[in-house]
């Protein structure tokens, strides 16, 4: 089994790395992670992962600038079904459209755009920076045995910009920072993350672990 | 719910902590990455290093640093210290940094905290400003930066200092005052608030904690959204649980994951 991150230029690439290493370390079943930016590498990989920290516009022309690596990462995943997780601005990539200072098209993977967070509350602060719990919508296999709720675990967020899906049965959870923010989406083998698991301590190795046994 | 964070901050000088860090048994109380690796474990928010490496040569031992720290602990880390080039972010970030704060040279070049968000994105550039009260004849007192760890004046008045570093691209102020760093009497209120309250990015408050309700104190009355502290947590006088407990109970949201 192998796990490829795509490096395109964009997100700390050696912490999630290290994360899903640590995480594939302790599971029964090894899995090779592997950095690459070679598009047939993530046509072959049984997972695939996409970080992504930086803005919209700056992260797609990222993708766009490696030869065949869109075409390679649409058909692995939608075609050959192989597990996706996009990580923060990886996640975001997957809804129809950005709007993070100019319109750049996604994936259109999630209909939806990504919009600018407004807190009702104007004591909160933009970023949403910090640590804030989850609101689970939706049952899914990557969330299984995770402790979400108000008193539940804390992900790590760092962002602006949230994906608004346009349909609810593509968000998995939530979270509340003055308003709803999308903090995890599903659709069939793709989830995305808008916090960072790698950064989120145990809750977040609990969640990459279960990504890498999920046999969708 | 939304938690106020709690920030250790390590000064690094050549790859060693100064003065050492002494709150668990470490086998090397001066290795940055033990320490990390331990505050980890102590459930800090984040944790910021501070490079005071003062030569050119000994900076890539930071980097080492860095990456080791990344590789050992899964949580956010600052990196500031010397930061003068959209080279040393770069590297920095590559080598596992999150964030990455910039002083001086915010200072001498605003144009570079542009360069860095338009390059790097706003979540992940830091600008760290050391304020000190200016005392003017004839007006009332107002804050002015300082650099150079507080000995040099450069007549900017901070809170102006600080809205335009954030129009620039900063997504986060690291405020220290100059006044009480190293004091432990406790934040400057009035500073934090004024810079807090006049910027949308969040505030990270620093110098001067001596005791735990400071910490409450940052955040109630200087309305920041973090607290950062050293010698508090470094020689094992509060653990970082003991902090948050205590901000529990003064009615603030804090996190405490076992």
């Amino acid at each position: 089994m192998s796990v490829a991150i795509i490096d395109y230029g964009s997100g700390n690439l050696h912490s999630a790395a290290k994360a899903f290493e640590r995480a594939a370390r302790s599971m029964e079943d090894p899995q090779a992670i592997k950095v690459t930016r070679d598009p047939d590498a993530v046509y072959r990989a049984d997972r695939i992962v996409l970080p992504g920290v930086g803005a919209f516009a700056d992260c797609r022309r990222g993708v766009d600038a490696v030869d065949g690596m869109l075409e390679a990462l649409t058909e692995a995943v939608r075609v050959k079904a192989r597990p996706f997780f996009g990580i923060c601005v990886g996640m975001q990539l997957m809804a129809t459209r950005g709007k993070e200072h100019v319109t750049t098209e996604g994936f259109d993977w999630i209909a939806g755009d990504v919009e600018k967070i407004v807190p009702r509350d104007e004591n909160l602060k933009v970023p949403h920076m910090g640590w804030n719990t989850l609101d689970p919508i939706r049952e899914h296999p990557v969330l299984e045995r995770l402790p979400l709720g108000p008193k539940g675990r804390h992900a790590y967020f760092v962002h602006s910009y949230h994906l608004n899906a346009a349909n609810e049965a593509d968000v998995l959870a939530r979270a509340d920072y003055g308003g709803p923010v999308t903090a995890i989406v599903g659709k069939d083998t793709a989830i995305g993350t808008q916090f960072h698991p790698e950064k989120s301590q145990r809750f977040g190795l609990a969640l990459i672990s279960n990504f890498l046994k999920w046999k969708p | 719910m939304f938690k106020v964070r709690v920030i250790p901050c390590l000064d690094v000088k050549d790859g060693r902590v100064v003065k050492g860090v002494n709150f668990v048994d470490l086998r090397d109380a001066g290795d940055p990455v033990e320490a990390a690796i331990a505050y980890d474990a102590a459930g800090a928010d984040e944790l910021t290093f501070l490079d005071i490496t003062a030569t050119h040569e000994n900076r890539g031992i930071m980097l080492d640093v860095v990456r080791r720290t990344a590789e050992a602990c899964f949580m956010p880390l600052t990196v500031g210290g010397g930061v003068r080039t959209v080279d040393d972010i770069k590297t920095l970030l590559r080598s596992g940094a999150d964030k990455v704060s910039i002083n001086s040279a915010a200072v001498s070049r605003r144009e570079f905290v542009k360069e860095a968000a338009e390059k790097f994105g706003e979540q992940c550039i830091v600008v760290a400003i050391d304020a000190k009260r200016v005392k003017r004849a004839g007006g009332s007192d107002r804050w002015e930066i300082f650099t150079h760890g507080g000995r040099n004046a450069t007549g900017i008045d901070a809170i102006e200092y600080a809205q335009e570093v954030v129009t620039l691209g900063a997504g986060e102020i690291l405020l220290t005052s100059m006044d009480r760093d190293g004091t432990r009497q406790g934040f400057d209120l009035p500073l934090t608030r004024a810079i807090a309250d006049s910027v949308p990015v969040p505030v990270i408050a620093s110098g001067g904690v001596g005791n735990l309700d400071h910490l409450v104190d940052g955040v109630r009355e200087g309305h920041a959204t973090g607290v950062l502290a050293a010698s508090i947590f470094h020689f094992g006088e509060f653990t970082i649980r003991q902090a948050k407990d205590h901000m529990v109970r003064a009615g603030l949201p804090m996190r405490i994951d076992p």
